[in-house]
């Protein structure tokens, strides 16, 4: 398949099933809202060495957010409904309680949930408070700057982690300018690319010749290791590869930004657009470019 | 369903067959057969109302009900609309569904309720969401909501829920509160929050405090916010200065727990 001039390789992404929640978090400016968000998705790239991935996934406006203020909206995924329950404790609690003039919200309505601003209300030492608003449950802790005030449960979901696909450029501006189109155009509602802007350079293949490795440079799709890998992906004018990975609360919204992001990816000097997988036994989704490309 | 007044009551009636648990799968016969209290003398609800099935599982009543007691009372679902002004004990023991008053409401508005939600469009009496004499416990969940006055002591001893009055409250709002949240956007009485243990009381406009009281800061609670807006999508109307001010915190009442607080408007 052509798009542009580009070849769409008729291969899938191997996708994983996790767990996946959506925080709003709000604040008196949108400059503060975005502080707590931006440090809640720190270090949380991939679930192999940050033990979650999370995003941004928008900004909303006063009318969207539960108390009328500036916020920003967060899916953070985990592998488990367990260590995504202990991800939000953590990451609320060091970076949203910690941010200045800061609420957090649950932004998924579900019916499982797990107990988040219940835990954290122990900070405020016995003079914490709770406040039960229709069915909804909500501690105020006392802070120096006045109370944080936090959801005491959050939503949880099945969701799909690792959709992706490898953009295959003759060069590193044309590869760059490529992705950055792409990830421009995934900015969608249910999904999160958890990478730095959305994009990773260290593709990985599963394990390593060291042991105690999960996984390893992707040395097929590297250019440098053409003459010295076992085997080489890559066609000969390709001197740079990016991948873009993506997280979504279902299997419909990943297919969907991996669409538009191809179609945004494809140009004049993207050789390739590939995706990565494990040879379909590891990931319970296999989302298949041609499919998902042809809607 | 569908009640109207056709025979004024000359002392109170207690009429707690008007409710939807009451009439749900019996017909209109059965209904109109069911007992209701004329002082000491046991009536028919047919003997003062007239009564029609029009198909609807809401109930609506109307007429002058203002001498028409505990319609209500112990509802777990469904809806009631009363067209014009109710009688005491309204909706008293309810854990669920909705009260609609579209007129005035008398004394005992959700006395001691758990759970649901009651509407008043216009003035209710006094002891909204308070518990009856010799118990320390009102209402332990739903909403009140009062979009004219209210009388004196506002939830009275409660202990969970939302209680919100449109226009001024009477002496006593919050005497005796466990816990849960009164907003008056309108003048507190006097003597608000005696006797408070934990819970917050709230108001628009500045109050006389008791000594009791102490002074903590000046700030915008967040969680205030949030209720602004909840309560704003019930119909009330909250001024911008009000969403985004700053409001004094009390805390209090020392004698018992001094864990209550008072949010009164700043600037």
């Amino acid at each position: 398949m052509l798009i542009k001039s580009t070849e769409i390789i008729d291969t899938f992404a191997e996708a994983f099933g996790m767990w996946g929640s959506r925080v709003i978090v709000t604040g008196e400016t949108p400059k503060w809202a975005m502080a707590a968000a931006r440090s809640m998705t720190g270090f949380a790239t991939s679930v192999i060495g940050c033990k979650c991935e999370a995003g941004i996934e928008g900004l909303l406006t006063e009318d969207e957010t539960p108390d009328g203020r500036p916020g920003v909206s967060i899916l953070l995924f985990a592998g488990s409904a367990k260590g995504l329950a202990n991800r939000l404790v953590e990451r609320v609690g060091q970076c949203v309680m910690t941010c200045p003039t800061t609420a957090c919200f649950n932004g998924l309505e579900v019916e499982e949930t797990v107990n988040v601003g219940g835990k954290l209300r122990y900070f405020g030492d016995g003079y914490q408070s709770s406040k039960l608003l229709g069915d909804q449950r909500l501690w105020r802790i006392p802070v120096m700057e006045g109370e944080f005030f936090v959801e005491e449960s959050f939503g949880i979901q099945k969701a799909v982690g690792g959709g992706n696909f490898l953009v295959l450029g003759e060069d590193l501006n044309i590869t760059l300018a490529a992705v950055e189109a792409a990830v421009e155009a995934m900015q969608l509602p249910g999904v999160i690319l958890p990478f730095p802007d959305g994009v990773v350079r260290s593709g990985s293949k599963p394990g390593s010749k060291y042991k105690a490795l999960p996984a390893s440079t992707n040395d097929a799709y590297c250019p440098s290791l053409r003459g010295r890998a076992p085997r080489t992906e890559l066609p000969e004018e390709v001197t740079c590869v990016l991948e873009i990975v993506i997280d979504g609360l279902d299997e419909t919204a990943v297919k969907e930004a991996m669409r538009v992001g191809i179609m945004a990816a494809a140009r004049e000097g993207i050789r390739q657009i590939t995706a990565g997988n494990y040879g379909g036994n590891l990931g319970q989704y296999h989302l298949q470019l041609h499919e998902l490309l042809r809607g | 369903m569908k009640l109207s007044l056709h025979t004024l009551p000359t002392v109170p009636l207690e009429a707690e067959v008007i409710c939807p648990d009451k009439f749900i799968g019996n017909s209109l016969d059965a209904i109109s057969a069911m007992t209701v209290m004329h002082g000491n003398q046991a009536c028919s609800l047919a003997d003062f109302f007239t009564l029609t099935d029009d198909g609807l599982e809401t109930i609506e009543v109307d007429g002058d009900l203002s001498k028409v007691k505990l319609i209500g009372s112990e509802m777990t679902q469904g809806k009631i609309i009363i067209k014009g002004s109710v009688g005491a004990h309204l909706g008293a023991l309810m854990t669920g569904g909705e009260i609609l008053v579209t007129g005035n409401a008398e004394d005992w508005v959700g006395r001691e309720i758990s759970g649901g939600r009651i509407v008043i469009k216009g003035d209710a009496g006094h002891l909204v969401g308070s518990g009856v004499r010799g118990s320390d416990t009102g209402i332990q969940g739903g909403e009140i909501i009062i979009h004219g006055n209210a009388k004196n002591e506002v939830g009275n001893g409660m202990r969970r829920g939302l209680i919100v009055i449109g226009g001024n409250s009477g002496d006593f709002t919050g005497v005796n509160m466990k816990a849960g949240t009164i907003m008056v956007l309108g003048q507190l009485g006097q003597r608000p929050g005696a006797s408070m243990v934990r819970g917050t009381i709230f108001s628009t406009q500045s109050a006389q405090l008791l000594p009791t009281f102490t002074y903590n800061t000046t700030y915008k609670p967040t969680f205030l916010k949030r209720y602004l807006i909840y309560i704003k999508k019930l119909g009330f109307t909250i001024d911008d200065a009000y969403l985004n001010g700053k409001y004094q915190s009390w805390s209090g009442d020392s004698l018992e727990l001094n864990k209550g607080e008072i949010l009164l408007f700043a600037e």
